[in-house]
């Protein structure tokens, strides 16, 4: 069994797009969505009834018993988060380090499990599927991302020989939290001076992390120079490029119509897509998978 | 002597547990007596930092030699300061690998995985 | 006014349009909070002058004062901290940076020592200061490096605050002092169900907001549009898919910087907002 991760950077490059057309033409019967953050996948997957979503509890927060409390402002005076303000608690900046809990003279105040988020998992006959969504204004977003995976390693169906998992963009911690565990990671890259700079920091991190990446350029044909500048990086990194995929509007056209570009193998993306899977599967999956 | 194992359950049959760090109990193997008891890991449903607390576990057993799937850089840190061995385990049964423990047939655990910043969930 | 940029979703043109939004006023700041992957100083080329290092506190131990209490491991919710043959172990990359351990050390045996994390640069660029930060690769949070850029920021001033994407706590940090949200959306059903989000959260915060379609293609139905239609929400512009735009910025060249078509559109659509 081996798990593909998908990363990009910068946001916008194509790793949702890229992750459903893959899990499609992998036959890939557990998959993930990682980017708990602003998640995407299920748009373009064929729906999946029977879910079941927990409430995530990541940190605690701090909680003051009005009753109890004498107003003394230690609590507030100590918080290296500025989290407390006239006994009033912060949820989003309160990060449950619980100094608070201990400087109370009066034991006013505790640490509360604090739903930040829910967790889903997907399955019928064949597939699991496994995603969240972080609460909007929250932190701890890596640890969502571990119960994520997690929840999907826990279920996997017998014989799985692929998991895909779109992750989110970034190189914090929803990123570093995705890529312990992978077997390999593509980067989704865009030909553009923001793509680049940006697709060199994650390819720092994955290689931080004693991954080297593989690299795609997506849209690559809107400027052939800095499509260039990048497979010329990558070479001197001896960073892989599977393939390139031109600009195609039918992605658009596929999106809106929630479907994956999997679906529309004659198209010039399509074509693409499927000449990347077709390489990173002959390459590095095993011939004889063992789990 | 005594050897420490991440490990699934509590009983003699249990399988080694693939995590170290946020395995959900430790086998500790006592050489001279044979006697294995089992205790909870402290660190099994940590926020963050979990191999820190585990190798704290272990260092706070008196075990010289720990026998593990995997092993994260901070955890590996803790247990070398300690002194104690980290060895490979090999898929299967706790018991049998302290069996080829003993017959030195065990490699010491060279891949420590980087730091995940408290976010390793490990392989499965 | 504080004019903060954001989408959800990435890619949709948060530093285009916070880029040609600052280039279009008479003077105006432009601040990069997209810590993680900062791309504005690659438009803007500044001329730097001011380099800041941002740093966290953590902790470090005197063994002469430690008697090995472990009231310090004990209270550590992280697991930072580790005792081992009667020596302090601080793991500088697991500490949350709370002060927690130092402060309530019987013997005061630990005291605040600090750790780099990132930067944030200031610069000019002809008419704009361009504020940048920058979170060092293989740290975790750049909550710190946004709070660093928001006391860099001048009041009185126009300033456009650009955003990382989703709506998690750095977006928060980000818009908590501006005065207006954009919101800028792309025309595909990713673009407004991450428009959805953004938008509950300027609701939440109570903040005034417009939303900006952004590589609007002719023809097609763009269900960023039908979102706002549907809820009520101001369109403050729309900005067609255009070659000339798109290789542009693919270049790193800011728009209203290089043709004035784009210049009076921007500057239509800062002082919409400013209004």
């Amino acid at each position: 069994m081996k798990q593909i991760l998908i990363l990009s950077g910068k946001g916008g490059t194509g790793k949702t797009t890229i992750s459903a057309a893959f899990i499609e033409m992998a036959k890939s019967r557990a998959f993930a969505d990682c980017d708990v953050d602003a998640p995407n996948l299920h748009i373009v997957l064929p729906e999946m009834k029977n879910s079941d979503t927990k409430d995530y509890y990541g940190l605690g927060k701090a909680s003051i018993d009005i009753d109890k409390c004498i107003k003394c402002g230690i609590c507030e005076k100590n918080c290296h988060f500025d989290a407390i303000k006239n006994t009033f608690v912060n949820i989003y900046e309160c990060e449950g380090c619980g100094l608070c809990v201990e400087m109370c003279p009066v034991k006013a105040v505790n640490i509360k499990d604090y739903c930040s988020g829910n967790t889903m998992l997907y399955k019928d006959n064949l597939n699991i599927f496994s995603t969240a969504q972080l609460k909007m204004g929250n932190g701890a977003s890596g640890k969502l991302v571990s119960a994520v995976k997690k929840q999907l390693l826990n279920n996997i169906p017998d014989h799985t020989e692929t998991v895909i998992i779109d992750g989110s963009p970034g190189i914090g911690c929803p990123v570093i939290a995705s890529i312990s565990g992978a077997d390999l990671v593509l980067i989704v890259t865009e030909p553009t001076i923001s793509g680049i700079h940006d697709m060199k920091r994650i390819i720092d991190t994955a290689l931080h992390f004693n991954i080297k990446p593989l690299v795609c350029i997506n849209k690559f044909d809107i400027n052939i120079e800095n499509t260039r500048a990048i497979e010329k990086y990558c070479k001197e990194k001896s960073i892989i490029i599977p393939g390139k995929i031109p600009f195609d509007e039918t992605v658009v056209h596929a999106v809106n119509k929630c479907r994956s570009i999997a679906k529309y193998p004659e198209s010039k993306a399509g074509k693409a897509v499927k000449g990347i899977w077709d390489f990173i599967y002959s390459n590095f999956m095993d011939a004889n998978p063992v789990k | 002597m005594k050897i420490i194992i991440p490990v699934e359950n509590t009983n003699d049959e249990t399988l080694v547990c693939p995590s170290f760090g946020r395995a959900p109990f430790f086998m500790i193997f006592d050489t001279e007596t044979n006697d294995s008891q089992f205790i909870d890991n402290p660190a099994a449903n940590s926020q963050g930092g979990a191999g820190i607390k585990a190798a704290q576990t272990i260092v706070d057993n008196k075990a010289e030699a720990v026998i593990a799937y995997q092993c994260g850089q901070n955890a590996a840190d803790v247990l070398k300061a300690g002194g104690i061995k980290i060895y490979k385990a090999e898929m299967g049964l706790a018991k049998d690998n302290i069996a080829k423990y003993t017959e030195n047939k065990l490699f010491v655990l060279t891949d420590i995985h980087p730091g995940f910043h408290n976010h390793g969930g490990g392989r499965n | 006014m504080k004019i903060a940029v954001l989408s959800g979703k990435g890619g949709t043109g948060k530093t285009f349009i916070s880029a040609n939004l600052a280039c279009s006023a008479e003077k105006a700041v432009y601040a990069d909070c997209d810590v993680e992957e900062p791309n504005g100083h690659l438009f803007f080329k500044p001329i730097i002058t001011e380099n800041n290092t941002v740093s966290v506190i953590v902790p470090e131990a005197d063994i002469n004062k430690c008697v090995l209490c472990r009231k310090c491991i004990d209270f550590c919710k992280f697991n930072a901290l580790a005792l081992i043959n009667g020596k302090l172990m601080i793991f500088k990359e697991v500490c949350h940076s709370c002060g927690g351990c130092i402060v309530l050390c019987p013997q005061q045996a630990l005291s605040k020592n600090k750790r780099d994390i990132g930067t944030v640069e200031i610069g000019i660029s002809e008419n704009v200061t361009v504020i940048s930060g920058c979170l060092n690769t293989g740290e975790v949070s750049g909550i710190s490096i946004i709070k660093k850029i928001m006391t860099k920021i001048p009041d009185n001033k126009t300033v456009i605050i650009d955003c990382p994407p989703g709506s998690a706590c750095t977006v928060m940090e980000s818009i908590r002092s501006s005065d207006y949200c954009v919101l800028v959306a792309e025309p595909t059903i990713f673009g407004s169900h991450n428009l959805a989000m953004v938008y509950d959260l300027v609701k939440i915060f109570n903040k005034p907001s417009g939303v900006i379609l952004n590589k609007c293609l002719n023809g097609q139905e763009n269900p960023s549009e039908k979102f706002c239609t549907d809820n009520n929400i101001t369109v403050i512009g729309k900005i067609p898919f255009d070659e000339e735009l798109g290789n542009l910025t693919s270049c790193g060249l800011i728009a209203v910087r290089e043709n004035d078509k784009f210049k009076s559109f921007f500057d239509n659509l800062l002082k919409e907002i400013t209004q």
